[in-house]
């Protein structure tokens, strides 16, 4: 029977204590006593939602593979369990083993998204691990960092010893061999954060010592040891048929947020959307081969009993073998009755049509992606979607039976006017007569229903908008109201729906993605004043961040309000992420111009990232 | 065909609510290639229906699922098969051909047999004392009680429920009416106990276990669900 690490009064006195006890479908079973390293693997959220997230499985699944490493997951317990083990003092521990993590040799944390921040220091506290990287001593776990938050890590540079730059899958086994050589030679932490700084990839923040001018900001960051390089280059795989993928996907018992097989088929995106910082950061495009995804799906299927596959990319329809898989996957899906969902795929003749072989018409909505409300916004952001496809996508769709349709804005983007804004609106409007235009009454399965919702804008690092500026509370607020009317004045607003996101944690996340290391000081008073789940609105609470940047003497608007110059260092600066500074410069002024770029497949606007020796660009020319 | 599966949840299992094990069976059905019956429809679901749903914290050594399948191996081949498929601490007892007529599992659900340990740190000082005490509950005539309906409260009569209740070992042992009328928890009836001696009732001082679940055969017996069915051979 396996031991648990809590016992069952405590269990029992909690919310889906399923969250706690592992054990689940898939789940690798190893004796620590046979392994000479233990790494933690840790998504700083709820059990479901980082259960849910695929980079961690796969690097799992990696990790496992190796005879002398056992990897095991910890997640955020849930507020109920963080008050009982505060109060009891029971050390974090990992699902596998049920044993504390303060034992092991390493804990990764994954950097999703930008709230979460908070949830990192509950998980170090949580552990009894230092919160600080100098607190800790050669007897606590590395603890490193990866993930998309890690293109600007200076926020968690106090609370990190290392970060990891990119792809996963790449460095790590140089890393792990890096640790077993250093414990065999009796090395000391500070000599592994040494030999870490050479490999590829790896930013050790303790080794760079960062200036700042007298306005606040970055003047200079400097290595303060020769083992660190000026700049840190971002780490992926170039060829991803020959890259580690899950073999066995873990089943949890609950119903987590994404409960179904995830096949990823490709890596990067062509696009270029000037506000998108996977689109530049996962830059080059990488496909994954017809073959080798075929027989994943089949392997993961099998493996996992999931009634559901999904898709999984920036932008599934620019995968060069799409018909072909998606006519495999049908043929496979209608043998097991498994569904298949389909998501980022651009809504033309193709997608309407394996989406009507794939799912009930009547049950699912079609979703577009505007961004922009005006075809002048939407250039400024090079959003390459125009009001005739979408009409013409939702005419096709509603003759084929759909009636309902999802449209996903931002709200505050650089340049915006009015116009911009009331243009949502409009186009919803423009959506809802297509559909009476386009279905005669008595074919109708009711009304029209378009549902519109905006989020705010927040510009991110290594994006062409990494020097905007962005809007206050209030700014965001107005521009809500301001759709929200404009929506009122609408013919149709019966048929229509607008929905818009909370402004508090926009501005906070606008802080925290590009912010320096003065932030992290930020960070960690909020978290004393019990600032967690900052990504779950019922746990938000807006003042316990506005006492930490007084207490701090922070100022949140010099991060998020004030313009930047284009000869700025940014704090992110000494990370190549493949993108040039040159490049994003360029592209933020041709936004600003109004002018929009091909994208990679019709012509390479040469961003940088061809360096990798992979892309379309490279493609076509080798 | 129909069939009738038992099966045994243990140990750390005994948190995976009623719904979530149900789910965990859809997929055991795909990993284990069962040929099982779906549903006619745009969404199919499999043919698939539990005895009686048991609550968390609880261990069992005789829980109940009943499917269709459009065809079988024998019963040997497909509980090894299952297993396979299953995580260790949910175990696959059996897989019977009920026939055609016979009625589903939660229909028949009528009694179930509990045993109940103590947990460590709980068990009474005076062990002896304590079984005394349960042995003169269970010898009154009635246990009248109050419980919470719908519209209010109603007292009714327990002791024609609990069928059997004694000691075993240092636990406790006993047999209650289960199913869709007159479902007793063991819980229920320990502490009504403890309210009789006029003590606290201590939460977490039982783990309780489901040992079986029976139905009524023609002649109105008590019987093991799993012998509705046969072994396929």
């Amino acid at each position: 029977m396996r031991k648990l690490a809590l016992p069952d009064e405590i269990l029992l006195s909690i919310q889906q204590p399923a969250r706690y006890i592992g054990g689940e479908v898939n789940m690798c079973v190893k004796d620590p006593k046979d392994v000479a390293i233990r790494f933690a693997m840790c998504f700083p959220d709820v059990y479901e939602i980082g259960m849910s997230h695929l980079g961690i499985q796969i690097l799992y699944d990696m990790f496992n593979r190796r005879e002398d490493t056992y990897c095991e997951r910890v997640y955020s317990p849930w507020t109920d369990l963080d008050k009982i083990l505060r109060e009891n003092k029971i050390p974090l521990f990992a699902l596998e083993s049920q044993e504390p993590i303060k034992n092991f040799d390493f804990l990764g944390i994954t950097l999703q998204y930008e709230m979460c921040y908070t949830n990192i220091l509950q998980i170090l506290d949580l552990s009894q691990i230092p919160i600080h990287s100098r607190d800790r001593g050669d007897e606590y776990p590395i603890v490193i960092g990866g993930g998309p938050c890690a293109y600007n890590p200076e926020p968690l540079a106090d609370f990190f010893d290392l970060f990891y730059i990119g792809e996963g899958e790449t460095v790590y086994d140089r890393l792990l061999d890096a640790y077993l050589e250093n414990k065999k030679q009796g090395g000391n932490r500070h000599k592994f954060f040494e030999m870490a700084a050479r490999i590829p990839g790896i930013y050790v923040p303790s080794f760079y010592d960062v200036t700042y001018n007298k306005d606040g900001t970055v003047r200079g960051f400097k290595p303060n040891n020769i083992n660190a390089s000026e700049k840190v280059t971002k780490e992926l795989v170039m060829n991803m048929d020959h890259a580690p993928y899950i073999e066995k996907p873990l089943v949890p018992f609950q119903k987590v947020t994404q409960d179904r097989v995830v096949l990823e088929i490709q890596r990067g995106c062509i696009r270029g959307c000037r506000f998108c910082q996977a689109g530049n950061v996962y830059r080059p495009l990488r496909e994954r081969g017809l073959d080798c995804l075929k027989s994943y799906a089949k392997q993961m299927l099998e493996t996992t009993g999931h009634e559901e596959i999904s898709l999984s990319s920036l932008s599934s329809s620019d995968y060069t073998h799409l018909p072909e898989l998606v006519d495999f996957l049908i043929e496979q899906c209608s043998l097991r009755k498994v569904n298949i969902s389909l998501p980022s795929l651009r809504i033309d003749a193709f997608s309407l049509d394996v989406m009507s072989k794939i799912q009930d018409v009547k049950k699912s909505s079609l979703t577009f992606a505007p961004e922009a409300g005006s075809q002048r916004l939407r250039d400024v952001i090079n959003k390459g979607l125009t009001e005739e496809v979408i009409l013409q996508g939702a005419a096709e769709a509603f003759k084929g039976g759909w009636n309902r349709v999802k449209l996903y804005f931002m709200l505050g983007l650089p340049t915006e006017q009015q116009e911009d804004m009331e243009g949502i609106a409009l186009l919803s409007e423009k959506i809802a007569e297509t559909y009476y235009d386009t279905v005669p009454k008595e074919q109708r399965h009711g009304k029209a229903q378009i549902v519109a919702s905006s989020s705010f804008f927040v510009p991110k690092p290594f994006t062409p908008f990494q020097w905007a500026r962005m809007c206050t509370k209030e700014e965001f607020l107005e521009r809500a109201y301001i759709v929200k009317n404009k929506f009122k004045e609408m013919k149709n607003s019966k048929s229509l729906k607008y929905n818009w996101h909370e402004a508090d944690v926009t501005v906070l996340e606008g802080v925290l993605a590009r912010g320096d290391r003065k932030v992290g000081a930020v960070i960690e008073a909020a978290y004393r004043n019990g600032a967690l789940f900052d990504s779950w609105s019922e746990y938000f609470d807006n003042s316990r961040w506005l006492k930490a940047f007084e207490k701090c003497g922070i100022d949140p608007d010099f991060y998020t309000v004030r313009e930047r110059s284009l000869d700025e260092i940014f704090p992110w600066d000494f990370i190549d992420a493949g993108v040039s500074k040159e490049f994003l410069k360029r592209e933020w002024l041709l936004a600003l111009g109004q002018k929009v770029t091909p994208n990679c497949r019709q012509k390479c606007s040469g961003c940088g990232a061809r360096q990798f020796g992979g892309g379309v660009c490279y493609e076509n020319k080798n | 065909m129909k069939i009738r599966i038992k099966f045994s949840k243990q140990g750390s299992m005994k948190f995976i609510g009623h719904l979530d094990i149900m789910r965990y069976f859809q997929k055991v059905m795909r990993r284990a290639e069962v040929n099982i019956r779906y549903s006619e429809g745009f969404s199919p679901h499999q043919i698939m229906s539990f005895a009686a749903p048991l609550g968390v914290g609880i261990t069992s050594s005789g829980e109940y699922l009943d499917i269709e399948v459009l065809s079988t191996d024998t019963s040997k081949v497909m509980v090894d098969r299952l297993n396979n498929a299953m995580v260790e601490e949910i175990r696959i007892l059996s897989y019977r051909h009920l026939g055609d007529a016979s009625k589903n599992a939660m229909s028949l659900v009528s009694a179930a047999d509990y045993t109940l340990e103590f947990r460590e740190n709980y068990i009474p000082a005076n062990l002896e004392e304590f079984f005394e005490n349960l042995e003169s509950f269970y010898r009154q005539e009635h246990i009248f009680i109050v419980k919470p309906t719908k519209r209010g409260q109603k007292e009714m009569d327990l002791k024609p429920l609990v069928y059997r209740l004694e000691r075993r070992g240092d636990g406790i042992f006993m047999q209650v009416s289960t199913g869709s009328t007159d479902n007793i928890k063991p819980e229920l009836v320990m502490e009504e106990f403890y309210k009789s001696r006029q003590w606290e009732y201590p939460r977490f001082a039982f783990q309780i276990q489901r040992e079986e679940v029976y139905g009524r055969d023609d002649s109105g017996r008590l019987i093991p669900l799993e012998e509705f069915g046969e072994d396929i051979e």
